[in-house]
């Protein structure tokens, strides 16, 4: 039995990486949430948001790379993530007056701008590609770790290794603050709460005389943001590569999903819940278990319940259970 | 009238751009779109019923195609009887307990009073019935893996003529579809979308992990043709290659023309079939009532329809055909290569092709499937041509010119999502509007 | 199959993808124009001559005027189907015009969108949906005050004065509210703008008589107050009662119009309308 060693190596394999994975996958349930509750429809091209989001920041990443500024130990993508930001936010309302814009004129069934997403899409991840081609991109630079699994071990005396990274920590770091961000404007500012409005009651928010442009506007560009910062810092905890990204769509509607679509609280839920049964279940228990159980009842097999692969089989079944039982989500959104 | 003439034009300048790729590159890659465009077609007769006549959005059309295609390995390659006799049966053994341990969690809940005891009884059946399966399963798909992995290591099929795969993928693809429907289809809303892009993702995850089964990302290659003769026997032919050489062809290019239009009209047949079924389907009472329910689902609730009920029957007959498509795709390529199911090009694409073809219309679905296939396989070589175009002046060995060269590969998607924006914009209906 | 290729949606009701709540379904007019000053002795606001119907569909008011002086209260009434909702939202620029025009304190005002006539002070409260359900009863005010700049305290104290339980109320979603209550958050939201003018559609439909005679009381309050009230009303006996002015509808046109009282007393009006 050796209690702190394994909880070390729950630590470290199972909860700072779902930690991670999740503030990453809320961030991206939230635009998607944002997107449905405001101008009704689910992005399909959200994935793709993301890697056009953290492509713009590589490439200012690059440049300033090869300008030789840094930010010590800090990668460099923070100080290129505001252009990230600003690229994107330019091309998503770009989008929206050649594309989104004529069909809230025509008051279009939201499934039909489903559709729309689709073809945008298309050609979102058509022009990453074509910028940056298909390849994994590694843009982290600075220290990689905080906590190294030698250190750690150092420190301690332990057995058992605990990493955290650079990359894991400015996620839930950054998250926490852009969400705190996100809940403060939402809630106690003008422009928020007309969004808020907006999307609770059109007709009557063009009767107190918000603008429905402005509106939709505004939530471009948080949405510009948070899909940047969640695909900038997916890119730093894994590695960038376009057709990822677009993989994510799968556990970011679910996660959007599970929370209760339409309810922001419920995307960051969702996302924890998506990211922990995901890496709960495919983690192989082995060496938790082994340093738990008592002399000579080590388990032989990996206790995996699930191979990695089944990752998706995993937001998918948890999806199917909370539909099944709770069709709102965790937190009362307004799908189903 | 003019309807119908508007059609035929636009079928007719389809074939046209069809012909040209014929006359100036080769009739090879004329045909090789035919084939591909036919499959595409019957891909979209499918996903055109479910959105067409029902409005259901289906975007796990990849998952039945890939269904469809295992349906085709399971069916037509010959059995490996030495996997069979390490754990065929185990396997078997293992699906059914995994299968029964689902319906019994089913059968407590409906059984059983609401409550705790209900849910920690199918709490501990599914946990219990879990380690059962991974019990029984995991030694069984061991053993079969290790049987001649490089060559088999899975069971193989049943080694049957690959024509009754067909049918058989589609059933395939309708039990999954029976599946997902039955869950995700509700009576004031449902989440059939994200329930098949799940089931899609599931789907590919399986084929590409259970080697067992499908050989995963090691492909099952050699997939029988049977009707089909294979060009090399053709060659060998004394016959065909004398009367090729009276005629004039080379004889290599020439029995892979005739292979292909072996499969051409094989696949003509499938989709006039097809096409003439919908077509009574649409216009008999089971269509129209489909109609009724689409244009006016409270109306035909209020007269005693059982919306939820056709809902799934038309998702179980789209998802078959597309199960249908997808066996047929794996018998033209003569394999099954699960790393190769990606969604852009199997769910997203073909619904490309219903929307630019035409909502609600099978012969715009059909027309979507074949020009959407032939921009899909033409843009490619006339994006790397505009490629060239623009790049001709710069300096050779710049780097932006080696990027551009590189990156016209990528024209495709972007061209698809454009094609896709301007008809939505400029002709909503499609380019053969529903009437 | 609707006209409108965008609006079809198959019967598609996937809301897992789609979020049909709280869609707009007001076309309201673009309004790139400009109010222009107008001569004349006129109304305070009056819609007059009014002919357009909703899109490209078929014309629903037929020549249809509505006036009311400053501070007092006008009241549309008529059969069902008549347009009384319709001549409201023409007034209030929620549909395209074919002819007539809309003033307001001396100004043309047709060319102005929705927004721009709240802007001049013009304030519309629909009969149905007419609270943000998830906001707080104090964010409904605050919403309604959007567009100003000012301090909007005084004028919330003077709305929780007019309906003191909202002011208990203030931090509960408007959803959560009953029917009557709600229709206070509907009122005191119009009124944050402090609006010259109020409209109202039908603010009592389906409320109980009790709530309904409270209701009334308030707007009388409100048009004391010196804001000038146009409202349509089911209730005409009640409505009429309260009026400066009546207007009954028929099909889209004038009718009859005259003073409240006057109609109420109109042998004619009381044998069609009002049931003896």
């Amino acid at each position: 039995m050796d209690p702190i060693n394994a909880i070390v190596a729950l630590l470290n394999f199972v909860i700072i990486p779902a930690t991670a994975y999740g503030a990453q996958l809320a961030l991206g349930a939230l635009g998607v949430t944002l997107i449905y509750g405001i101008l009704r429809f689910s992005n399909f091209a959200h994935g793709d948001t993301m890697a056009f989001g953290a492509m713009c920041t590589i490439l200012v990443t690059w440049l300033f790379q090869g300008w030789g500024l840094s930010l010590g130990v800090l990668p460099t993508a923070l100080l290129a993530l505001p252009f990230g930001i600003a690229g994107t936010a330019l091309l998503l309302i770009g989008t929206d007056r050649a594309v989104y814009r004529f069909y809230r004129k025509q008051k279009a069934a939201p499934v039909i701008l489903v559709i729309v997403s689709m073809g945008v899409m298309f050609i979102m991840n058509g022009l990453v590609r074509f910028i940056i081609g298909v390849d994994d991109q590694n843009f982290l630079d600075g220290e990689r770790f905080i906590i190294s699994a030698r250190t750690f071990r150092e420190m301690t005396g332990l057995q058992e290794g605990l990493a955290f990274k650079t990359s894991q920590g400015l996620t839930i770091v950054t998250a926490v603050m852009v969400v705190a961000a996100l809940f403060w404007f939402l809630n106690r500012t003008r422009t928020g709460k007309s969004m808020r409005a907006f999307s609770d009651n059109e007709d009557l928010a063009l009767l107190s005389g918000i603008n429905p442009e402005k509106v939709v506007t505004y939530t471009w560009i948080i949405v510009a943001g948070l899909a940047t910062i969640a695909g900038v810092l997916y890119g730093l905890d894994k590695s960038f590569k376009p057709f990822t990204y677009f993989q994510l769509l799968l556990p970011i509607f679910a996660s959007a999903i599970v929370g209760g679509l339409g309810s922001p609280l419920g995307a960051i839920a969702g996302g924890f819940v998506i990211a922990f049964s995901e890496i709960t279940v495919t983690y192989a228990f082995k060496k938790v278990l082994g340093y738990l159980a008592p002399g000579g009842w080590e388990p032989d097999s990996l206790v995996q319940l699930l191979s990695t692969d089944y990752k998706f089989a995993v937001s998918f079944g948890i999806l199917i259970i909370v539909l099944l039982f709770k069709p709102t989500g965790l937190f009362k959104g307004k799908s189903v | 009238m003019t309807h119908q003439i508007r059609a035929i034009g636009m079928f007719v300048a389809v074939f046209g751009l069809i012909a040209i790729t014929g006359q100036t590159s080769s009739w090879n890659v004329a045909l090789g779109i035919i084939n591909m465009g036919l499959i595409s077609a019957i891909m979209a007769l499918g996903v055109n019923m479910q959105w067409g006549y029902a409005g259901l959005f289906n975007i796990g059309v990849m998952g039945f195609v890939a269904l469809g295609g295992l349906g085709a390995v399971i069916v037509s390659m010959p059995p490996v009887n030495e996997a069979w006799a390490a754990g065929g049966l185990r396997v078997l053994l293992a699906l059914v307990v995994g299968a029964g341990t689902i319906i019994g969690a089913i059968m407590l809940w409906k059984r059983m009073d609401h409550g705790k005891a209900r849910g920690l009884a199918i709490v501990v059946l599914l946990v219990a019935g879990f380690f059962l399966f991974r019990y029984i399963f995991d030694p069984a798909v061991d053993a079969i893996e290790a049987v001649n992995p490089a060559g088999t290591g899975y069971l193989g099929g049943l080694g049957l003529p690959i024509l009754f795969a067909w049918p058989v993928g589609g059933v395939l693809a309708a039990g999954a579809a029976w599946i997902v429907g039955k869950t995700a289809l509700g009576l004031r809303s449902d989440y059939l979308a994200i329930a098949t892009l799940g089931i899609a993702e599931i789907i590919i995850a399986v084929l590409k992990n259970e080697d067992w089964l499908s050989r995963g990302v090691k492909n099952v290659v050699g997939v029988p043709r049977s009707p089909v003769p294979f060009e090399i026997d053709l060659q060998n032919m004394a016959g065909f290659v004398t009367t090729m050489r009276d005629w004039g062809f080379d004889p290599v290019i020439a029995s892979s023309i005739v292979v292909k239009l072996c499969y051409a009209t094989l696949f003509t047949a499938v989709l006039l079939l097809l096409i003439w079924a919908s077509q009574m389907a649409l216009n008999s009472p089971w269509g129209r009532m489909m109609r009724a329910i689409r244009d006016n689902e409270v109306a035909a609730e209020a007269m005693g329809k059982d919306v939820t009920g056709r809902h799934l029957q038309i998702f179980i007959l789209g998802s078959a055909i597309c199960g249908l498509a997808g066996a047929m795709m794996v018998t033209l390529d003569g394999q099954l290569t699960p790393g190769s199911y990606q969604p852009l090009r199997f769910t997203f694409l073909v619904w490309v092709m219903v929307i630019v073809g035409g909502s609600g219309n099978n012969w715009g679905a059909v027309l979507g499937g074949f020009l959407i296939w032939f921009l899909w396989v033409q843009v490619e070589p006339i994006g790397l041509w505009l490629m060239d175009t623009i790049t001709a002046g710069m300096a050779d060995g710049s780097a932006l010119k080696a990027h551009l060269l590189e990156s016209a590969a990528h024209m495709r998607l972007l061209t698809m999502g454009l094609i896709l924006l301007l008809v939505l914009r400029f002709s909503p209906r499609g380019l053969i509007p529903e009437r | 199959m609707s006209k409108n290729a965008w609006q079809d949606n198959r019967g598609n009701k996937d809301r897992t993808i789609t979020n049909p709540q709280g869609q707009g379904k007001e076309f309201p007019i673009e309004g790139r124009g400009k109010a222009v000053r107008v001569e004349g002795e006129s109304p305070f606001l009056i819609g007059e001559a009014m002919t357009g119907g909703y899109g490209t569909g078929a014309d629903i008011l037929h020549d249809c005027t509505v006036a009311v002086e400053k501070g007092e209260i006008a009241v549309i009434v008529g059969p069902n189907g008549a347009g009384k909702s319709t001549a409201m939202k023409a007034v209030f620029g929620m549909l395209n015009l074919k002819s007539g025009s809309v003033r307001l304190d001396g100004e043309d005002i047709t060319a102005l969108s929705p927004q721009d006539r709240v802007a001049k002070g013009m304030a519309f409260v629909p009969q149905t949906s007419n609270v943000f359900v998830s906001l707080t009863v104090e964010e409904n005010l605050e919403m309604g005050a959007f567009l100003r700049q000012d301090d909007i305290r005084p004028t919330m104290a003077q709305v929780y004065d007019l309906f003191p339980i909202l002011k208990d109320k203030r931090r509960q979603a408007a959803g959560e509210l009953s029917g009557g209550q709600r229709q206070q958050v509907a009122v005191g939201r119009a009124l944050m703008t402090q609006p010259k003018v109020l409209m109202l559609d039908e603010p009592t439909a389906g409320v109980s008589p009790i709530v309904m005679d409270e209701l009334f009381d308030r707007i009388i309050e409100v048009a004391r107050a010196g804001i000038t009230i146009l409202m349509v009303e089911q209730n005409a006996r009640q409505a009429l009662d309260i009026a400066d002015k009546g207007y009954v509808l028929v099909q889209g046109a004038n009718a009859y119009t005259d003073t409240g009282k006057a109609l109420l007393a109109d042998p004619e009006v009381r044998r069609t309308f009002l049931g003896g």
